[in-house]
């Protein structure tokens, strides 16, 4: 019973949060109302890994969606603390009105409810709807600036998105038909539990073909190579807080649709398998990205860059399969996720102290902001996969696992990390080296968000509690 | 069931892909206006008659959605806003409008070819549906790519969505269609507001998207 209830608040604590604060006109109440709300939504997902209610028509809560929840709501809660200290300094300096910090704060809000209801859900349609409303809420809030550039950074990721979205439904609507035949129809041929038990009963050939619709669909959302073009700019062009939610979440929402739908297709012995086509889209993410991130000038855009890559790290190991490639895929995700938004927290920071995202500007930040610049080097650190950080097991784990099975693939796959690795750690070496340059004025930064999620990378990569194996390696079995 | 209900319906849903094909040539933004406007009328009528023989009263919503939201506000709007940025003048396309409607053929073709086969088991009913609405589909992104202009874009856009609504109608009895469109006018009604309120023109001077590439801001 109580289960029920933290289903229902986990949805009703961020819509009631939503409402509250855009209709609140005072900006220092809002950032707290906001971090009280996402801690709330947090603690919610935390009760339902315990307690888990009997899958509805529309809501399930079952292992996959559990692991999706926590990292989403922490890193949404950690994202709020940040955002908080960020926009008070782009309220100081004018760049955002009170009435636009209105608006920023009920979309925040808006967008964690759109992510949380699409990770709940037990139906393709409600699923589709809640990634439309959470792709939605990221335009408005990408052009939240009104600069020519946000605006077709916004245009751009809305033109696309869109796009996506409109092939995600075709998809959607294939899966039904498919099921129709079998389930009947109504409600049940859209539930997740009832297509996964029935899925071998379906037409092969419908299931096909709605899986390429639902990959390139969903794909465009995950940011996968050549879908990935709106990215780069959103993430630039938009409040940091919201680069690092996209990048740390609502990728990971998207990838999430299209590993239940994979695990539809994988219940269907005559329909195609589904990992050849992910691995490929994975692995051409991987090899763009990496070579793309030499020609970056803006760091925003960099990181943006660094997260399709990641983003196709973590496809290919689901695209794999098997226990140990799951495993590293989840492993993967939640260390990325980390990681990412810990970096973005410090770009964002990095980046008004210096006013300038150019990256020829900003240099010797370790000598300048030391607390700023040391955050940048360890999170630069994790994410090109370097020991001691978390993100090089996973990366580990993935190649040693598809090298006993496709060395081929493993060897495309870690010439991808190798040159990833040479340009972040190129570009790190004059960001956080050497003489400063620009402003060195103080930052009045929150440094917690950013140690925390580096520490939790750093605790990853050396000691994995048990509980957190026992528990991934349930989900990495499942997802077979 | 009914073949002459069969054929009415087949013939609202060829008919879409025929406005589709009208919507390819148009070189005036009024009438690519104007024709959009058809082309909701014409995705209103299928879905009603959908309602019709489908015995769905639900679905009859979704229809006047269509008719009230996409054939008369969005196209009214669009007029204003075309004539307020005083850009009623030609659309310029990409690739010539003869090489367009060719590629248009062969989408067409590909997506009888595509689905005809797959869907045998689905139902005559759903089953030319669906290959009419992925023509419509693949038409309406022919468009968004071989325009320049915004509100051609976005009128590539909506014809996916008629589109996608044919083909959700289609497939008998799928529960949440009333809310997907519901879902779907908000979008239409964002982007519609997001032409306004961004206020393209102001910002650039123009609505033509290849001018918009220069602030990518990734030059030094």
């Amino acid at each position: 019973m109580t289960g029920e209830l933290f289903v229902v608040a986990i949805l009703a604590v961020p819509a009631a949060a939503a409402a509250l604060l855009a209709l609140l006109p005072d900006g220092r109440a809002s950032a707290w109302i906001n971090i009280v709300a996402a801690f709330a939504s947090f603690g919610c997902a935390l009760a339902l890994v315990g307690e888990r209610p009997a899958a509805g028509a529309f809501l399930i809560v079952d292992d996959l969606n559990a692991v999706f929840l926590v990292i989403s709501t922490f890193v949404g809660f950690t994202t709020s603390v940040f955002s908080a200290s960020y926009i008070a300094h782009e309220l100081e300096t004018g760049r955002l009105t009170p009435a636009y910090l209105r608006f920023y704060h009920g979309m925040y809000q808006t967008l964690m409810f759109g992510m949380n209801l699409a990770l709940l859900s037990n139906n393709v349609g409600l699923m589709w709807v809640a990634v439309e409303l959470a792709t939605l809420t990221t335009v408005l809030m990408v052009g939240i600036y009104r600069t020519p550039a946000a605006l077709e950074a916004a245009w751009k990721y809305f033109l696309l998105g869109s796009v996506g979205i409109a092939l995600a439904l075709f998809g959607t609507i294939l899966v039904y038909l498919a099921a129709r035949s079998v389930v009947g129809e109504g409600l049940d041929a859209m539930a997740w539990n009832v297509l996964v038990a029935h899925a071998a009963g379906f037409d092969p050939a419908l299931l096909n073909l709605a899986f390429v619709f639902l990959l390139l669909g969903y794909g465009t959302k995950v940011g996968l190579v050549p879908l990935h073009a709106w990215l780069p700019d959103a993430h630039a062009e938009g409040p940091t807080p919201i680069s690092a939610v996209l990048s740390g979440l609502l990728l990971n929402v998207a990838l999430f649709a299209v590993l239940r739908f994979k695990s539809v297709m994988a219940a269907n012995p005559a329909a195609l398998a589904p990992g050849p086509l992910m691995v490929s889209l994975g692995l051409l993410s991987v090899l763009f990205a990496s070579f793309m991130l030499y020609r970056r000038q803006d760091i925003k855009r960099l990181f943006a860059f660094s997260s399709i890559e990641h983003m196709g790290i973590i496809t290919f190991a689901f695209g794999m399969g098997g226990p140990l490639a799951n495993f590293a895929g989840l492993l993967h995700m939640t260390l990325h996720s980390l990681t990412k938004s810990a970096i973005f927290f410090c770009v964002g920071h990095i980046a008004q102290v210096k006013g300038t995202q150019q990256m020829s500007e900003i240099r010797g930040l370790t000598v300048s902001h030391p607390v700023l610049g040391w955050g940048l080097t360890l999170g630069v650190v994790a994410i090109a996969g370097l020991p001691p950080m978390g993100i090089f097991m996973s990366e580990f784990l993935l190649i040693t696992s598809t090298f006993a099975r496709a060395p081929l693939l493993a060897i495309a796959l870690g010439l991808g990390l190798l040159v990833a690795l040479g340009a972040l750690l190129l570009r790190l070496n004059s960001l956080a080296f050497g003489e400063p340059h620009g402003s060195d004025r103080p930052s009045n930064a929150s440094y917690l968000p950013v140690y925390a999620h580096l520490g939790l990378v750093f605790g990853a990569g050396i000691w994995l509690p048990p509980a957190v194996v026992a528990w991934f390696r349930h989900v990495a079995t499942l997802l077979n | 069931m009914d073949p002459l209900a069969l054929d009415i319906a087949h013939l609202f849903a060829g008919g879409l892909v025929l406005v589709s094909f009208m919507l390819l040539y148009q070189d005036r933004m009024t009438g690519l206006v104007n024709t959009f406007a058809l082309h909701a009328l014409v995705v209103s009528l299928s879905v009603a008659w959908q309602a019709n023989i489908q015995q769905a009263p639900h679905l009859y919503i979704t229809a006047t959605i269509a008719l009230v939201v996409k054939a008369i506000v969005i196209p009214l709007a669009l007029h204003r806003i075309i004539v307020r940025l005083g850009i009623h003048r030609t659309i310029e396309p990409v690739v010539g409008i003869g090489l367009t409607m060719l590629a248009g053929l062969g989408l067409v073709a590909l997506s009888i070819m595509v689905m005809l086969p797959v869907t045998a088991q689905a139902g005559t009913l759903a089953r030319e549906d669906l290959a009419f609405a992925l023509s419509v589909i693949l038409l309406g992104l022919l468009m968004m790519v071989s325009r320049r202009n915004a509100v051609s874009q976005v009128i590539g856009f909506l014809s996916i969505e008629n589109g996608l609504i044919l083909a959700a109608t289609g497939a008998k009895g799928m529960p949440l269609v009333v809310e997907i469109s519901v879902a779907f006018s908000i979008l239409v009604a964002l982007i519609v507001i997001g032409i306004f309120l961004f206020r393209i023109r102001e910002r650039f001077e123009t609505v033509d998207i290849h001018e918009l590439h220069e602030h990518r801001g990734e030059q030094p």
